[in-house]
């Protein structure tokens, strides 16, 4: 508010004649939309059950999120408006933010991101290369796990990488003396994470990848022999070439797919290990942050302020994909 | 009946005759991408043919050492225990399972319904405003409804609705990505077909619902599936808007018996038994209509 206060001036100049002007145009544009609106009033009625949906648990609670996060908050009281503290206690104090989220979140991010997109595509491509039949169970196999993505696969997890040596991991690497006593994987700051990346990647190939697999497969069989005589004379000239360019579109649905997916993954390292913060915090990612304070410490202002980083940086994200496979030009 | 019969059988034979000489005509890289894709697809399912045979373990098995993979007496145990558990107590199992049963029909139902109607309006009415309420909805298909949990907290609170099935349903109703989906397939319904339907006479309810929804029923199944998906595994709403425990839903309960499993191994039969439970109605679901899912995401482009 206060560093605003030099612009102050000069709208106050500028008011009585841009009102003067500006209020005689809209009332009359307002009576139009008005009159617009009226004409279309069917199609605002069809679209009213969703929106208002949407709108109030999507849209607003996004803004609202955007608000919290300038204020202290802790659920009973009504909130306090502390402007950019907690920003800046984010970014200067909150050492595990610092020390363990972000590296975690970036390296987890890394991972989990980029390989299971280009995983995604090179499965799907190497997929839509094989007839009917086998195509469908392969692609079913792939789509599987992500179909189990939740809560209830935990279980397998957990046993597997069970602490004592009735885990299948542990039994595994006794049985063949790779290790002498068992390893607790899911409760030790060395494994959490390398294990928290192999689940997720594992459960990724969900509709991004579907999407992908049906851009590959819609791609119009007469490019590819016209590519070939154009001299494109590789498979990867083709993918890189015709394939991927015909299918900027899905690429980027996947993407974002990819990258609400990565965000909502990150959940499963207290899951997995059983507690919030996570043992040595070496599986705290953003989310897990988020609700670790929004939920269990109850400072809701400052779980805002992490949530919206969190979608700031998604939002980044998303806007580098949009301009990489934006629609050149004559396409 | 015996000429259909030979049709269908000859329609067979020439499938396998055509299959036969497709896996003959592979070439040397087709056949490396099949034994790749087989070694890959093994280590994909793993954990679930795992799920599968952990449920059916009788006790003395879930313990063995070393671990065994596959079942070798199976029993229901699992399943019995799972639901026995909560018995005695004032919630049991059942009523866990009875809320998801009913949490995931009305959302799916009503998540496919309001989406179908706003994706023609959006699609087919160039209404003021359509672009940016479009706008709107495809900015939002990156926010994982999980970074916007508190604020959602907060508004569910103020309506009212916590500990009522409103509580689940709604904000489940909310997913914009089905919206966004049916939207770009009924982008492809011809507009000289909507137009002629108007000049017969159809009222918009009447086109929206004889002429485009046959026509989008593909998208429909796929966000059928993906709300349905949404909804059964959503253990959000009931951590987040239910203090009530008899509102709960099974995800939830799920969660309960997995949460002090870590390192300890009681339940671990009945949570597998939980895990496929969980698991069995959406592959299920898929399978039945995995073709159509395909051929809706060919038109999941966003440009």
């Amino acid at each position: 508010m206060s560093s605003k206060a030099e612009i102050r001036p000069l709208p106050k100049t500028r008011t009585p004649g841009a009102a003067f002007g500006f209020g005689s145009k809209w009332t009359r544009s307002i009576k139009e939309t008005a009159r617009n609106a009226w004409k279309w009033r069917l199609s605002y009625l069809f679209i009213a059950p969703f929106y208002l949906m949407f709108l109030s648990f999507i849209l607003i609670p996004i803004v609202a999120g955007v608000l919290l996060g300038f204020t202290y908050f802790n659920a009973i009281q009504f909130p306090t408006w502390v402007g950019w503290m907690n920003y800046q206690n984010l970014f200067s104090q909150d050492i595990i933010f610092l020390q363990h989220v972000v590296p975690n979140s970036f390296k987890f991010a890394l991972f989990v991101g980029p390989i299971g997109y280009i995983a995604s595509f090179l499965l799907a491509w190497l997929i839509a290369q094989l007839p009917g039949l086998l195509r469908t169970w392969f692609a079913l196999a792939i789509y599987a796990p992500s179909l189990t993505a939740g809560i209830a696969m935990t279980v397998v997890w957990q046993v597997m990488f069970t602490g004592d040596r009735t885990g299948y991991l542990n039994s595994f690497l006794l049985k063949w003396g790779l290790i002498e006593k068992p390893v607790l994987f899911t409760q030790s700051s060395e494994f959490l994470m390398t294990i928290m990346i192999i689940v997720s990647i594992w459960s990724s190939m969900g509709i991004g990848f579907l999407a992908i697999l049906a851009g590959i497969l819609n791609v119009d069989k007469q490019m590819y022999e016209a590519g070939r005589i154009d001299g494109i004379s590789s498979r990867l000239q083709e993918i890189w070439y015709i394939t991927i360019p015909l299918m900027k579109p899905q690429m980027m649905f996947a993407a974002i797919m990819s990258i609400v997916y990565t965000l909502k993954a990150g959940a499963i390292g207290t899951q997995l290990s059983g507690s919030n913060p996570t043992p040595n915090y070496a599986g705290q990612l953003m989310i897990n942050h988020i609700e670790d304070y929004g939920f269990i410490r109850y400072e809701l202002g400052y779980a805002s302020a992490i949530s919206v980083v969190l979608l700031v940086v998604c939002y980044a994200l998303s806007r580098f994909f949009g301009y990489l496979f934006a629609p050149k030009e004559g396409e | 009946m015996r000429g259909l019969d030979n049709r269908m059988m000859q329609r067979l034979y020439g499938k396998r005759k055509e299959w036969m000489l497709a896996v003959r005509r592979f070439d040397r890289t087709q056949q490396a991408i099949v034994l790749f894709l087989a070694l890959l697809s093994v280590f994909m399912l793993l954990p679930i043919v795992y799920v599968f045979n952990h449920a059916f373990k009788p006790l003395h098995e879930l313990f063995l050492f070393p671990p065994t993979f596959i079942v070798q007496d199976p029993t229901f145990q699992n399943f019995i225990e799972l639901l026995a558990l909560t018995q005695d107590t004032v919630v049991p199992a059942t009523r866990y399972l009875f809320n998801s049963i009913v949490v995931t029909f009305l959302a799916t139902a009503g998540m496919v319904a309001t989406g179908a109607l706003c994706a023609y309006a959006l699609s087919k009415h160039p209404f003021p405003g359509a672009k940016l309420v479009m706008g709107s909805i495809i900015t939002s298909l990156l926010f994982a409804p999980e970074t916007i949990a508190i604020p959602r907290y907060v508004v569910v609170q103020s309506l009212g609705i916590m500990n009522t099935y409103w509580g689940h349903v709604l904000p489940m109703i909310a997913m914009p990505v089905g919206v966004f989906l049916i939207k770009q397939f009924i982008d492809q319904v011809p507009n000289e077909m909507i137009e002629a339907a108007k000049i017969d006479g159809t009222t918009e309810f009447g086109i929206f619902l004889r002429i485009v929804v046959p026509m989008v029923t593909p998208a429909i199944a796929t966000i059928t599936i993906l709300a349905f998906q949404n909804a059964w595994g959503n253990a959000e709403t009931s951590t987040l808007f239910m203090q009530e425990d008899a509102m709960k839903t099974l995800p939830f309960y799920m969660g309960t018996l997995t949460s002090n499993l870590a390192n300890a191994v009681a339940r671990q039969g009945a949570a597998a038994a939980g895990a496929l439970i969980m698991f069995l109605p959406q592959l299920i679901i898929f399978l039945l209509s995995q073709r159509k899912v395909i051929a809706t995401m060919a038109h999941s482009g966003i440009k």
